[in-house]
């Protein structure tokens, strides 16, 4: 189980912004939870900060009732966190099979990086020995880097928008994947989605806006509210609602 | 007779675990000392100055020659000049290759200008790893010059490697080619410490559809030094294409200087570098999937330099 206690993340620049304001969450072993929200919200920086990219400027993060706020990212990762980025990195000189043989490297089963591939939709034969640099799409990095995810024996499992750039023949099979998850393992798996389809694999919804958890609940409960609501939910003042003719102005 | 140090320095060197098939000339500290030919390949010792002949008869084909330098004693300046006739359409291997080792006080330097002329239609692999190592305060130096003729449709693809152990080492390397030829330089090199190496590589497309391709790698660590300066030159229809990559870190110093200059309107060259230090994002990738801070860097550094 996963526990964030009035987590909050304040950014130090010419203006001092506060990314995430005092989070309380919970998330339990063999749930599926989907955060959504508009753009800006703060659900990258959650991850983020559940992975320990960034450190919380206060509030405390519990994995199994231990403190890990002051671990680093290799420290979580030891401890069963993993996070397929919305971004993924790319390297010069690393093989496809060689990143997923690192990744599968401290799983104590057995892992067939064939399968691996096959559960992103990639041929095995086509990618193992391709560089993971520039020559690789944007669909094809980030299904190798969910794949990194899948590699391990994760307590926690956070994938950041998994969707963008996958195309939708290979939509299913990565809904379906994540599915196996769940079944299999005892994985608490957080998806960073704005997809309608991710959402429904969900057992609970969480909405982040402005920094904030601003509603959280079983899946259908959110997503009536959301289908039903045509108003963004974001609560910076914009010009939204003037009618046509309005002056454009920037 | 070659003995432990001798054959640990092979290894590092040219990856030789025994002696190697084929045509061998195998010179240490100042001399040869142990030498094969094959029916297509002769080695001959020239008679005006130290070095040697390396003579491939033409459509020689699979066959490759191994010639190590190995320096294991202080105080050796050793200068060799080596001329290769590559034969017509031969297709061949050339492993060359130095090591110090230097336990001493003082500076042991080997210098190998290498003249290449590979003809019509050869094709040519060659290998040049430089490699130091001793606890003494003595220097490694090694200074490389490597000038290749490349003729009509020949294609030489060259692979010039230097991880730590040299001190210091001034590279040049100049290749002309002709029509329809065809020029890969792969270069990998790391320093550390306060080593210091300088490399010129200038690249001529004097014939019709020849095409160059140089892909320089290297990384910089504590004091050292390097000093980069390629220059294409595009003298007729043709193509190049250089990429240099480097990653600084500590207080190393890396100078590059691509420059590419077309002489002809149907010559397209590009030129690529970058020079920085390793992208963090790399590391928090490796170290979210349970690798350390230096884990990771040292997988990225030998990703890097592959």
């Amino acid at each position: 189980m996963l526990e964030l206690q009035k987590v909050s993340l304040e950014i130090q620049g010419d203006i001092d912004f506060e990314i995430l304001k005092k989070i309380n969450l919970k998330f339990y072993e063999k749930k599926i939870y989907v955060v959504t929200g508009p753009n800006g919200g703060g659900k990258s920086s959650l991850a983020k900060t559940i992975m320990g990219v960034y450190r919380p400027t206060s509030g405390q993060i519990l994995l199994d009732g231990l403190d890990i706020t002051s671990m680093n990212i290799s420290e979580r990762a030891r401890m069963g966190i993993g996070y397929a980025f919305q971004s993924p990195p790319r390297f010069k000189g690393i093989k496809v099979k060689e990143l997923l043989n690192m990744a599968a490297s401290h799983n104590p089963e057995k892992v067939n990086i064939c399968d691996l591939l096959y559960d992103v939709g990639l041929c095995s034969q086509d990618y193992l020995n391709r560089d993971v640099d520039t020559s690789l799409s944007g669909g094809e990095m980030k299904r190798i880097e969910i794949a990194t995810v899948l590699a391990r024996n994760l307590k926690i499992a956070v994938f950041d928008e998994p969707e963008a750039g996958i195309d939708l023949w290979s939509f299913q099979k990565l809904a379906e994947t994540f599915r196996n998850i769940h079944m299999k393992y005892d994985t608490t798996i957080i998806l960073i989605s704005h997809q309608e389809r991710i959402m429904e694999l969900a057992d609970e919804i969480i909405i982040m806006s402005n920094g904030m958890v601003s509603a959280q609940s079983e899946r259908d409960i959110i997503l009536a509210g959301i289908m039903n609501n045509d108003a963004c939910a974001c609560s910076a003042k914009c010009a939204k609602g003037v009618g046509h003719n309005a002056e454009c102005v920037g | 007779m070659l003995n432990a140090l001798d054959k640990l320095m092979l290894e590092k060197v040219a990856d030789l675990h025994e002696i190697p098939q084929g045509a061998f000339n195998i010179r240490k500290n100042g001399a040869g000392v142990q030498r094969n030919t094959t029916a297509n390949i002769d080695i001959v010792t020239k008679t005006d100055k130290s070095g040697i002949d390396v003579i491939i008869k033409p459509y020689t084909k699979g066959e490759s020659v191994h010639i190590p330098v190995i320096v294991t004693e202080e105080n050796i300046n050793d200068v060799v000049y080596n001329t290769f006739e590559v034969g017509e359409y031969s297709d061949v291997l050339i492993v060359a290759g130095c090591g110090i080792h230097n336990s001493g006080h003082h500076k042991s330097q080997h210098d190998g200008i290498h003249t290449f002329f590979v003809r019509k239609g050869a094709k040519l692999k060659y290998v040049e790893k430089h490699y130091g190592q001793g606890d003494g305060k003595g220097q490694r130096v090694l200074n490389p010059k490597t000038i290749i003729e490349v003729e009509e449709g020949a294609v030489v693809d060259l692979e010039l490697i230097q991880i730590k152990g040299i001190d210091q080492t001034k590279r040049d390397t100049e290749i002309r080619l002709m029509d329809n030829a065809k020029l890969v330089v792969t270069e990998r090199l790391l320093t550390y410490k306060n080593q210091e190496a300088e490399s010129n590589i200038i690249v001529e497309l004097l014939g019709v559809d020849s095409s160059a391709q140089i892909i320089s790698r290297s990384v910089a660590q504590d004091d050292s030094k390097q000093v980069f300066y390629f220059d294409l030159i595009g003298r007729n229809k043709g193509r190049g294409h250089i990429q240099c990559d480097a990653i600084i870190m500590h207080n190393a110093q890396v100078l590059s200087t691509p420059r590419i200059s077309a002489h002809h309107s149907e010559a397209q060259l590009v030129h690529e570098a970058a020079i920085g230090r390793i992208e963090s994002e790399q590391l928090i990738k490796l170290m979210s999937l349970g690798f350390t801070e230096q884990e990771a860097e040292d997988t990225i550094l030998s990703g890097f330099l592959k």
